[in-house]
C-alpha cells in the first residue's frame, strides 16, 4: 500500500551548502510528522519545498501516488500552510483578510463566528490587522487553517509569539485535526505535546 | 461565510484579489495618486518650458502627454506585487489551488484599473494644457485606454520576474520598454494623425491588436515568472 503522501529521496541545497540528502518519508491520515533541527538547519526550507515554492535539486513528492511536479493542483487543494510571515494584509481588517482567504480556497462551512471565537479573536473582527499583536495576527493565521477543510497541514514554527494557551490551543487544534483523519507536518523546535502516531526528522 | 463545499471557480481568486486591492488602493490613496501627480506634473511643465506658441504645443503635445503617461505607468509597475512579496501573501498565493495565471491576471487588471485608467480619465484636462482641440482629446483618450492595458499586462510580467530582486526597478524598466516601444510609437503618432487631419484607424487596430496579443500570453508568463522569483 502506498502511503498519502510520500517524499522519496529528497535533496536540497541552498547556495553551496547541502540542507538535506536522500531524505525520505511516508505519512498517512492521522499522523503527525515533526521536523526538528536546529536555526538555519533547513527545516523551513523543506516545508517550502514540500509546498512546492522551492525546486528540489532532486527527488520526488507523491501525493495519492502521483507526484506533486504533475498534479500540482490536487496537491495544493489539499494544503494549507501556516508560514512564518502570517501572509496577511496589515491594512485590511480581519474580517477583509479572511474573505480575501476564502477566495483561494475551498472552505470547510464552519461557523466562521464559532471559530473566531474559539481562536479568542473574535473582539478584533473590526480592527485593521496592523492594530492586532503579533500572537493575535498568529492567530489570525491559524483561522484561514481552521476555515479551509484539507487533509495536509503545513506549520512552519506554529508556536511563534504565541501565549501559553495559544501554544495549547495550537496543540489541540492539531490533535483534533489528526483525529480527524488529517495530516500535519510541523517544524518546531519546541516540545510538543501531540499524542498518536508521531513521526521525527531531525535535520 | 461561502457556501459549504462549493468548489471554486476558475476566476474566483481572479475576483478576490481584485476586491481585495481595489479595498487596498481605497485605503492608501497615496499609491495611487502618485503616478498620476507624475503624469499631471510632466505634462504641465512642458508648456511652460517650451513658451505660449499654439502651434508649437499642439505639435508637441501628443508626444509629451504619451511619454509621460507610459513613464507614469513603468513608476507604478515596481509595486504590483512587492507588498504581496513581503508579507508573505505571495506565497499564499502559489500555494493555492487556483490557476495562477487567473490571480496574475486580477493584478494586472487592479493595476490598469487604479494606475491606466485614471491616466485615461485626467488626460482630457491636462490636455488643455497643449491646447489641444476637443476632437483630438477623443483620440487621446482612445489610444491611452488601449495602451494602457497593454502597458499594464506587460508590466505584470516584468514586475513579476524581478520582484524577488530589491532596488529592481531600473532593470524592470530595461525589461518593459523595447515591448512597450510598439505602443509609445503608435499612440503618440496616431494622436499626432488625427491632429493634423490624416486617417488613424490603423494606428487603433495596431494598439487594440496589440492589446488582445498581450492579454493573450502576458498572464501565463506572470505566473511563470512569479514561481521561479519567489523562491
Amino acid at each position: 500500500m502506498t502511503a498519502k503522501l510520500s517524499a522519496v529521496e529528497l535533496t536540497l541545497f541552498r547556495g553551496e551548502r547541502c540542507l538535506f540528502k536522500g531524505l525520505n518519508f511516508a505519512l498517512n491520515p492521522g499522523e503527525l510528522l515533526l521536523l526538528e533541527g536546529r536555526n538555519g538547519s533547513g527545516k523551513t526550507s523543506l516545508v517550502r519545498a514540500l509546498a512546492g515554492l522551492i525546486e528540489l535539486e532532486s527527488g520526488e513528492i507523491f501525493w495519492d501516488g502521483e507526484s506533486v511536479r504533475t498534479h500540482r493542483q490536487a496537491f495544493h487543494a489539499a494544503l494549507v500552510w501556516m508560514a512564518h510571515r502570517v501572509g496577511l494584509k496589515a491594512d485590511l481588517t480581519l474580517v477583509e483578510n479572511l474573505k480575501f482567504e476564502a477566495h483561494l480556497r475551498t472552505q470547510s462551512g464552519d461557523d466562521f463566528d464559532e471559530i473566531l471565537k474559539r481562536l479568542d479573536i473574535d473582539r478584533l473582527k473590526r480592527l485593521p490587522l496592523r492594530a492586532l499583536s503579533a500572537g493575535q495576527q498568529r492567530r489570525v493565521a491559524l483561522a484561514r487553517m481552521l476555515m479551509s477543510r484539507v487533509p495536509l497541514w503545513l506549520m512552519d514554527e506554529p508556536f511563534t509569539n504565541l501565549d501559553r494557551e495559544g501554544r495549547t490551543l495550537v496543540m489541540q487544534l492539531t490533535t483534533e485535526h489528526l483525529e480527524r483523519g488529517g495530516m500535519c507536518i510541523m517544524a518546531a523546535h519546541q516540545d510538543v505535546e501531540i499524542g498518536g502516531n508521531v513521526q521525527k526528522i531531525v535535520l | 461565510m461561502t457556501d459549504q463545499d462549493e468548489p471554486l471557480g476558475l476566476f474566483s481568486g481572479m475576483i478576490g484579489i481584485i476586491r481585495r486591492d481595489l479595498l487596498l488602493a481605497w485605503k492608501r490613496p497615496g499609491d495611487v495618486m502618485n503616478p498620476l501627480f507624475f503624469f499631471a506634473m510632466v505634462a504641465a511643465l512642458f508648456p511652460l518650458a517650451v513658451g505660449p506658441s499654439p502651434q508649437q504645443l499642439q505639435f508637441i503635445g501628443p508626444t509629451v502627454l504619451w511619454v509621460a503617461a507610459l513613464l507614469a505607468m513603468l513608476l507604478s509597475l515596481n509595486s504590483m506585487f512587492l507588498s504581496d512579496f513581503e508579507d508573505g501573501s505571495l506565497d499564499q498565493m502559489l500555494v493555492s489551488p487556483l490557476p495562477l495565471s487567473a490571480l496574475a491576471l486580477g493584478k494586472a487588471i487592479v493595476h490598469w484599473l487604479t494606475s491606466g485608467l485614471p491616466l485615461v480619465l485626467v488626460s482630457p484636462v491636462v490636455a488643455i494644457t497643449f491646447q489641444m482641440p476637443f476632437s483630438v482629446t477623443g483620440f487621446l483618450m482612445l489610444t491611452l485606454l488601449l495602451g494602457t492595458i497593454s502597458l499594464s499586462l506587460l508590466g505584470s510580467v516584468g514586475a513579476a520576474l524581478t520582484v524577488g530582486l530589491h532596488r529592481g526597478t531600473a532593470l524592470l524598466s530595461l525589461l518593459i520598454l523595447p515591448l512597450a516601444m510598439p505602443v509609445l510609437i503608435f499612440g503618440a503618432r496616431t494622436v499626432s494623425l488625427v491632429a493634423s487631419g490624416d486617417g488613424v484607424a490603423g494606428g487603433l487596430y495596431f494598439l487594440g491588436a496589440y492589446a488582445v496579443l498581450v492579454l493573450s500570453f502576458a498572464p501565463f508568463a506572470t505566473a511563470a515568472a512569479l514561481r521561479i522569483s519567489n523562491e
